[in-house]
């Protein structure tokens, strides 16, 4: 079996998360499954219980958003070097360095192009 | 016509109308892969919306205040829809109401990303759609909304803004924390 990549796709918009899985199934990387969630809050029930080894994540969220969610998963050992990217249209200077400092492992500014997405990826994984 | 009359301190209506003209082109260029042509801006008192099809309205709130809106014919939805998740559709299904609404979320959150590099930190509410015949939709507050008109093979859409500096003079409240339902058909 090689090694495949499950994915967590977190957006509120069911449409962006299609796109976004579409674009992942297009790059070289080896995608397993990929899980889905509506925000930050079902975003932690799902990694409870799946292992995933890479998040693409929305900040404007209702219930709990992109940065509360970082800031969850940095606090929590397992999930300290897991690499999160997040996808937003927040596109100040401020907000990409809190992303940063949150402890995000990269920052896509919606719109984005399919490339924009691989090269992000390339680079990380 | 827009011009250079002052909404606030340091926003013009052509500003505002440069903003969401660059805003919306790219969006679609980028995501929908669609070009459009630019009507003529105008000023209106009421938000300029047709009586039937899809209105997507958004919120900002902080340094500024206000709302962000798209309106079109259910067609140009279904039209946008087919191009954002590459499937055809017919009608207005739950998946072309979730497009229109995400495109208004990156065209006004792309809007409010320009302006708040000048006039100060802004957030962004969650989308609502409305979708049905036979509607109007008023905003509490007698403002002027910045509209823009788009075309694309003979449809209309139109995104319009409508912010004034916050009254308070606050940055506290930078998320616009209302609740309110993702979609509504009407």
């Amino acid at each position: 079996m090689p090694n495949v990549l499950d994915v967590l796709i977190v957006d509120d918009s069911a449409a962006i998360r299609k796109i976004l899985q579409r674009v992942l199934r297009q790059t070289d990387i080896a995608v397993g499954t990929v899980y889905e969630a509506g925000d930050g809050a079902e975003a932690l029930e799902t990694l409870r219980k799946q292992k995933v080894g890479l998040v693409l994540s929305d900040i404007n969220m209702p219930n709990m958003d992109g940065l509360e969610l970082l800031t969850h998963l940095r606090a929590e050992p397992a999930w300290q070097k897991l690499p999160v990217v997040m996808v937003s249209t927040e596109g100040t200077h401020a907000k990409v360095l809190e992303a940063v400092e949150r402890g995000a492992s990269g920052y896509v500014r919606k719109p984005f192009t399919a490339d924009q997405i691989k090269e992000k990826l390339v680079g990380l994984l | 016509m827009t011009n250079q009359t002052q909404i606030g301190e340091g926003l013009t209506q052509l500003e505002l109308a440069e903003a969401i003209r660059a805003s919306t082109t790219e969006v679609f260029s980028t995501m929908l892969g669609l070009e459009l042509a630019v009507g003529e801006v105008f000023v209106e008192k009421e938000e300029a919306v047709p009586a039937s099809g899809v209105v997507s309205i958004i919120g900002l709130a902080g340094a500024w205040v206000g709302s962000g809106s798209l309106s079109c014919s259910a067609q140009f939805a279904c039209k946008m829809a087919a191009h954002f998740l590459q499937e055809e559709y017919s009608a207005v299904t739950e998946d072309v109401l979730d497009t229109v609404a995400e495109v208004t979320n990156m065209v006004v959150g792309n809007v409010k990303t320009h302006l708040e590099n000048r006039l100060g930190a802004m957030g962004l509410s969650t989308p609502t759609v409305i979708y049905g015949r036979n509607f109007q939709t008023r905003g509490a507050r007698n403002q002027e909304w910045t509209v823009v008109p788009f075309s694309l093979d003979g449809e209309r859409m139109c995104i319009q803004i409508c912010v004034v500096p916050n009254p308070d003079g606050s940055e506290r409240s930078v998320r616009p924390g209302f609740p309110i339902p993702r979609l509504l058909t009407v």
